[in-house]
């Protein structure tokens, strides 16, 4: 019987499952490729650094802080006119990854941000010292010296993202947090709730595995 | 030639104003080893950071080789900065790269070809000794290795000024002798002149040509490290030299003593001469030595010896005149007479 009623979700979990892999995939990408020179830049543009500037610092600081504070919930439901713009839909993973990446995007920037923080002033300075410019600074000593915490940030964020991911489904956004809604919510059909949630913690579990691999070989120190 | 002119660095928040750098004007001559002494907060790194403009001076102007930095643009500092290495107390190094890629990093600043890195890093290499520690990271070097990893980074690029902030304070006395003679080495076949902060009177002695003393943000005292410790004027470079020179005979040992005690202390040539026995021929008293002790201070001779004099106290009085006359250097320290 229950395993029958398994047998009989498989189809609808694979998609679910695709579907989330799909928006969540999507988000980092979008994520890390906006987020990684927002970071940046909130971090060298902060007093005392090579290129600081207080104006640049005091507006990204401001707009990142802003969508930060907005729950992902309202922003799913917000930014429905920008994802039909962008999208010309707003159901379905596509659809729900616009508002995944504007809550990413700003995540990970603040991470990347703290990681740099976390790097010796003084290597910085040696750096200027040597005559580098800013560019090389940032290619040759930021991100090599912070990568294994970028790594650490890229995981928390497909983690988070994962978790996003799941909310998404209130819109009808697709994937395993939709199906946990439809069928296990609604429903009240616990067998698919369960699977849900063991088919995510998995994942969950996974990503951390892989991400602390990933971020212990790129540690050369 | 390093000329600083006028130069004052004032640190200010919302609440209140420290001055790092109070008003310095100095000129340091090519090929020399300058040292910064001075107790901690005296402004010694802020002085030496503006050099290479890390810091920009609220005011004053940092001229090297006729060139005011201070009015150089981002991009033009930048070439002059490749001209002007520097090294640190922590070496700064960067952790997630090689030796090799540590010290290619300031060949890339100056845009050179990767053929041409690959051969002047192992030139550097070669010259700091660490050829073989070309490919290690900085977490498998030892301290005096890292600094030298930062010195064959500081001079990649042939720069005519090295700026050294307490290179050798995080070092075991044996490896700091090992680095000062190094830079002793680099200023002397390269001619690079160097300049160098450092609490340790024991590297001023050893290296330094002329130095500077600091105290609240200000140079208080300039001179040849040979004259500062043979003649030093202000209470805090006695106190500093006092570290090096000490010579105090115990309290106790002292009151036992009957006769009279001077210190004498003869510079240079001085050393070689016969004075006191002179004295003691000329004079009827009797000297005995306590202490002595003979410094060499930039390859010259200090000699300092604490005598007690006994005999006729007119005749002691003469010979001390005599001794005073003679050396310019004669202190009494317990006189009976
Ligand atoms: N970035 C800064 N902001 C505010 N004040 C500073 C800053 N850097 C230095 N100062 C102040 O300037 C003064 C001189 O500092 P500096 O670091 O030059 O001293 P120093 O002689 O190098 O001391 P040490 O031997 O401890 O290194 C100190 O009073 C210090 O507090
Ligand atoms: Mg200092």
């Amino acid at each position: 019987m229950l395993l029958d009623s398994l047998l009989n979700l498989v189809p609808e979990l694979n998609k679910a499952f695709l579907e989330t892999i799909y928006m969540v995939a999507i988000s980092l990408v979008i994520a890390i490729i906006a987020g990684l020179p927002l970071g940046i830049l909130l971090f060298v543009t902060d007093h005392g650094l090579f290129l600081e500037n207080t104006t640049v610092k005091s507006v990204l600081g401001f707009v990142v802080n802003m969508i930060r504070s907005i729950p992902f919930v309202i922003l799913l439901v917000g930014l429905l006119p920008l994802t039909k713009l962008i999208t010309g839909t707003t159901i379905g993973p596509t659809a729900a990854s616009v508002s995944l990446s504007v809550a990413a995007i700003p995540f990970f920037a603040r991470i990347v941000e703290t990681s740099l923080r976390e790097i010796d002033k003084g290597v910085i300075e040696a750096a200027v010292a040597v005559g580098a410019t800013p560019w090389m600074i940032i290619k040759d000593v930021l991100l090599p010296e912070a990568r294994p915490g970028i790594i650490h940030g890229i995981t928390i964020t497909t983690i988070s993202l994962v978790g996003y991911s799941a909310m998404a489904g209130i819109v009808g956004g697709g994937g395993i947090g939709d199906l946990a809604i439809r069928f296990g919510y609604y429903r009240y059909d616990n067998t698919v709730m369960i699977t849900t949630i063991v088919i995510l913690i998995c994942l969950v579990q996974m990503i951390q595995f892989a991400g602390d691999r990933i971020a212990r070989l790129a540690d050369k120190r | 030639m390093i000329e600083v002119k006028n130069l004052v660095k004032v640190y200010s928040s919302k609440k209140n104003k420290v001055i790092g750098v109070d008003n310095v004007s100095l000129t340091i001559k090519n090929g020399e080893i300058f040292g910064i002494v001075g107790y901690s907060g005296a402004g010694k790194s802020t002085l030496l950071r503006c050099i290479n403009l890390l810091e920009r001076p609220t005011s004053g102007q940092v001229i090297i080789d006729g060139v005011d930095l201070t009015t150089l643009n981002e991009k033009e500092l930048r070439q002059a900065r490749l001209k002007i290495g520097m090294i640190f107390q922590h070496f700064h190094l960067v952790s997630s790269k090689t030796v090799f890629e540590n010290v290619a990093f300031a060949l890339k600043a100056a845009k050179k070809s990767k053929e041409e890195i690959e051969k002047r890093v192992n030139e550097l290499l070669e010259m700091v000794g660490l050829a073989d520690k070309r490919d290690a990271y900085p977490s498998q070097l030892s301290g005096g290795q890292k600094q030298r990893v930062g010195i064959a980074r500081a001079l990649a690029n042939e720069p005519t000024v090295l700026l050294c902030d307490e290179a050798t304070s995080a070092l075991d006395p044996s490896t700091t002798k090992s680095i000062l003679a190094l830079l002793k080495k680099i200023n002397r076949e390269l001619g690079i002149t160097i300049v160098l902060i450092t609490h340790e009177m024991e590297v001023v002695k050893d290296i330094c040509d002329r130095i500077a003393v600091m105290q609240d943000g200000k140079v208080i005292e300039l001179g040849t490290v040979y004259d500062i410790f043979t003649n030093p004027k202000e209470e805090l470079t006695k106190s500093f030299i006092h570290s090096v020179l000490q010579f105090e005979i115990p309290d106790h040992l002292l009151k036992k003593r009957t006769g009279t005690i001077v210190k004498i202390q003869f510079k240079g040539e001085m050393a070689e001469e016969a004075i006191v026995s002179d004295m003691l021929q000329t004079f009827k008293v009797k000297g005995n030595i306590l202490h002595g002790k003979i410094e060499y201070i930039q390859d010259m001779p200090l000699g300092i010896f604490i005598m007690e004099l006994t005999g006729d106290p007119h005749e002691i009085k003469r010979a001390i005149d005599y001794i005073s006359l003679r050396t310019n250097g004669l202190e009494v320290i317990k006189n009976v007479a």
